[in-house]
């Protein structure tokens, strides 16, 4: 593709400083440059004459501290004044125009750091290594002499010192070496630190731009209200009863299946769309009820055909059978909205010579994609720029006929008008690519010593890749092998205990509701299913349930790791204090094995108070140890929130709850004290740190909730059983 | 037109004295750093001050704010000082994604205004507000911090 000389700049006569996007290179020499004209020291790099780095980052930041992370991994290896280091967004455009120059932009699976970090150490350290011969060209001495750090090249022989800026721009001219060598981790100067977050400042004095910040020059303002019926269509629409109010501009239809008021403001626009009468074609769906998903994922806990996630050598069915005792018990887990704080939000200007969008998704390449669908230009005229994004949590992942295309069709509507487009909360809860429903039936045998002998799981419910990457799903002959994270047969959601006669399947049951990645994913239910029932099996075994299960994780140490560093920490070798319980799980997930133990006190049967949650991870290496405290931390949060009050049900084919007053997410007054336990152990592989903890926490408080009632609850949220967190 | 006091300025807006405070804020005067979360008063990210208490300024028509001190998020540094929730913000590194910050330390401005040093039970009664990144155990240690600057 041919380097097209021209700056990209978010938003160029409205937008506030910090947004400066992309890269433009000048005539002469073919150096690339950063925005503020500073020159390229191979991709990842731009040093400007003051010494100011410029470090490039394609992740999406929505708040888990990624673009920390990676520029730490990068300045590590390059050497450089972590104070001078600045960020710096290329676009998706101009990665299709450098072939992919800096790799993969989609932000989720906790794969920022854990896919990235080689390569982007490697990026800083050619940088370092072009500087250096750089200054040893200049001053004709053998690069082999010269050493940087903090920035300054010093020549050994002489004492010469220069700064990377000084010779920034003949380095850009060398070639990006091939051989690289980088530290060896225990070398780290800035990896591995606690060092301030790179993006704290704006978010302090209201000046970060998230997508729903953005001002364009003419900009209007669209909302839009898509059939609340999944799979249903625009049947009519009385447009001419809102065109005259005040400020409304047009009312368009978006595809098949939605309507959006434009206007000069979003409430103007919000106004006009909740006056208008819209009607529907509902189509079957809107007999769907949560009874009737409920009934058709009950029938597939039993079905003979099922996909197979994990299986090992012994005959289960015997197993069970002749099993001295047999435990048996059925979970189920609900469709969770993930409801970040910011709505979706897009905006974007159309002419059919440039289509350009502004606005947060957790992937610039698949909104790109999506873009180029939409607006049915080539990829050289299409772009997208980066804002904050307002949470992501999965939500804000490539779909299919998402709020990208939706923003692109209502800008086409508008030809060279740009147009913001938001959801309101209602139509961001009515709307969402929501957490897969589930049920499980786990059948377990123990011999009369009370040792596990065989185990059958049984899922049975939605499949998110047989609505989202259909691709896996046929290549895997209709598995979903995302279904089984957690409890997988390998690789980094492989189920950690040994048990003799093991099958883990699932009944694929998809419904209408559209699924999505929530954070965590499907660990969310497994590690509900699997770890609760590890403590019915214990109980059954009349054995303590750290003790049951570390005689199980024989062959994971790595699992009996983190089990044993909440152990300690929560003090399981003591009795509790008076009125207090405990829980305790772990799982292997997105590579890390995470653990958790919780203290819980329950005041008239039914309010819990969390007192202490504590979880422990294992992620192989660590590169911000604030950070991870906080994403373990912020991932109970997340999934305390799942566990105790969030549902969301089916009614007529629609979602019923609209908003956080049917839809709570727990406040300030909710919050455990959450001590983290970071246990890196190194090793060939890294962990993700986003997701995984996330999964403990309510297997965790389930099972001190029993201890504390005697009650097994196995369905989640605890709110239908009356339970609420205090 | 609407005449509003907005962190010490006065605007005169073009915007209907019943919609929402939040959105003339927003769309009108141009302050985006008080966000939209809900819209029904449940989550708190649109918090400002009015007379200097905290108010959910999605729920709160315009009309209502007329004649009284409107204090924003943009308006809670004094110049290029920031105010000591923001400070104690900064050193405890609050923030994950910061969409729902500014209407959290809004709502902590005008509690420590109300109560100097707040208690624990004090923090829970007061503060409300929705953060989906769940950075409420920093949150609370940063109330504390800032209570004693």
């Amino acid at each position: 593709m041919k380097l097209n000389r021209r700056s990209f700049i978010i938003g160029s006569a409205g937008a506030a400083g910090g947004l400066a996007l992309g890269l433009r290179l000048p005539f002469g020499p073919a150096v690339a440059r950063a925005q503020d004209g500073s020159p390229e020291i191979g991709v990842w790099v731009a040093i400007a004459p003051d010494d100011s780095v410029n470090i490039r980052v394609v992740r999406s930041e929505m708040g888990q501290g990624t673009i920390t992370g990676l520029a730490q991994l990068v300045a590590e290896e390059l050497e450089c004044n972590w104070s001078k280091v600045k960020i710096e967004y290329p676009t998706p455009g101009e990665s299709v125009r450098r072939k992919r120059a800096w790799g993969e932009f989609s932000t989720g699976g906790s794969r920022g750091i854990r896919e990235s970090h080689e390569y982007v150490r490697k990026g800083g350290a050619a940088a370092r290594m072009m500087l250096v011969q750089a200054a040893a060209t200049q001053w004709s001495v053998p690069v082999s002499e010269c050493s940087a750090s903090n920035s300054v090249i010093t020549h050994k022989g002489s004492g010469r010192k220069t700064t990377y800026g000084k010779v920034a721009e003949k380095a850009a001219q060398l070639e990006v070496p091939k051989d690289i060598k980088l530290k060896d981790p225990k070398d780290w100067k800035i990896v591995g630190k606690p060092v301030k977050r790179l993006d704290t400042m704006d978010k302090l004095t209201g000046k970060m731009v998230y997508g729903i910040d953005v001002k364009l020059p003419g900009m209007l303002n669209a909302a839009i209200k898509a059939c609340p019926v999944f799979g249903g269509k625009v049947k009519g629409f009385d447009a001419a009863a809102v065109s005259s109010m005040k400020g409304v501009k047009k009312v368009v239809q978006v595809g098949d299946n939605a309507v959006a008021v434009v206007a000069e403001t979003w409430w103007q626009a919000k106004s006009a769309l909740d006056k208008l009468s819209i009607t529907w074609d509902e189509g079957d769906n809107a007999k769907v009820s949560s009874e009737s998903i409920a009934e058709m994922l009950k029938a597939g806990l039993d079905a003979d055909q099922a996909f197979v996630g994990n299986k090992n050598g012994g005959d289960v069915k015997q197993a069970l059978s002749g099993a001295a005792k047999k435990v048996e018990a059925v979970y189920a887990y609900p469709f969770q909205n993930h409801a970040p704080m910011e709505p979706m939000n897009m905006t974007a200007r159309y002419t059919p010579e440039k289509c350009e969008l502004w606005g947060p998704t957790q992937n610039y390449e698949g909104a790109f994609a999506a873009a180029l669908a939409a607006s049915g230009l080539p990829a050289d005229k299409v772009d997208v720029y980066r804002t904050m994004l307002g949470g992501g949590f999965g939500r804000r992942g490539a779909y299919p006929d998402d709020y990208v295309t939706q923003a692109v069709l209502i800008a086409k509507e508008m030809p060279g008008t740009p147009v913001k487009m938001l959801w309101s909360r209602e139509e961001d809860m009515a709307q969402g690519r929501y957490h897969p429903i589930m049920q499980c039936k786990l059948v377990g045998g123990l011999d009369e010593k009370g040792n596990l002998t065989g185990l059958h799981m049984r899922l049975s419910g939605q499949s998110i890749l047989a609505a989202v990457r259909p691709e896996v799903v046929q290549a895997q002959k209709g598995r979903d092998p995302l279904s089984f994270q957690g409890v997988f047969e390998s690789g980094e959601h492989a189920f950690t205990y040994d048990v003799p006669n093991l099958l883990i399947d699932h009944a694929m049951r998809n419904t209408h509701v559209p699924p999505g990645f929530w954070r965590g994913v499907n660990i969310n239910q497994n590690a509900v299913f699997i770890e609760c029932f590890m403590d019915e099996l214990a109980e059954a075994a009349g054995q303590d349930p750290l003790e049951f299960r570390r005689k199980l994780l024989g062959k994971s140490p790595r699992a009996l790791g983190v089990l044993n560093a909440v152990a300690k920490k929560i003090g399981w070798d003591k009795p509790a204090p008076k009125g207090v319980y405990r829980g305790i799980a772990h799982l292997k997930a997105f590579n890390s094995y995470v653990a958790g133990a919780a203290e819980i006190s329950v005041t008239g049967g039914n309010k819990v108070k969390v007192l202490r949650l504590v979880g422990a991870t294992d992620p192989g290496y660590a590169v911000n140890p604030a950070q991870i405290e906080r994403q373990v931390s912020g991932s109970f949060v997340y999934g305390l929130s799942a566990l105790f009050m969030q549902e969301c049900t089916v009614k007529d084919g629609r979602i019923v709850q609209s908003n956080f007053h049917d839809y709570p997410s727990m406040r300030i007054a909710q919050m455990p004290k959450v001590e983290t336990v970071l246990n890196a152990t190194g090793g060939d592989t890294w962990g993700g740190i986003g997701e995984p903890t996330i999964c403990v926490a309510a297997p965790a408080v389930l099972n001190a909730f029993y201890k504390a009632t005697g009650k097994r609850i196995r369905t989640v949220p605890l709110k239908n059983h009356g339970i609420e967190m205090v | 037109m609407v005449r509003l006091n907005i962190n010490g300025k006065t605007l005169d807006l073009d915007v209907d004295p019943d919609q929402p405070l939040l959105w003339a804020i927003r769309e009108q005067a141009g302050l985006t750093g008080t966000k939209y979360g809900c819209g029904v008063a449940q989550c708190g990210a649109c918090t400002v001050h009015i007379d200097g208490a905290a108010v959910r300024s999605c729920s709160f028509p315009v009309s209502a704010a007329v004649g009284k001190k409107i204090t924003t998020i943009e308006g809670l540094a004094q110049g290029k000082t920031l105010h000591k929730v923001q400070q104690a913000w900064l050193q405890h590194e609050v923030p994950q994604c910061g969409y729902c910050q500014s209407g959290m330390m809004m709502a902590v401005a005008a509690l420590l205004k109300e109560k100097p040093k707040p208690t624990d039970a004090d923090i829970n009664a007061a503060i409300t507000n929705i953060c989906r990144c769940g950075t409420f155990q920093e949150v609370r240690a940063a109330i504390h911090t800032a209570a004693k600057a």
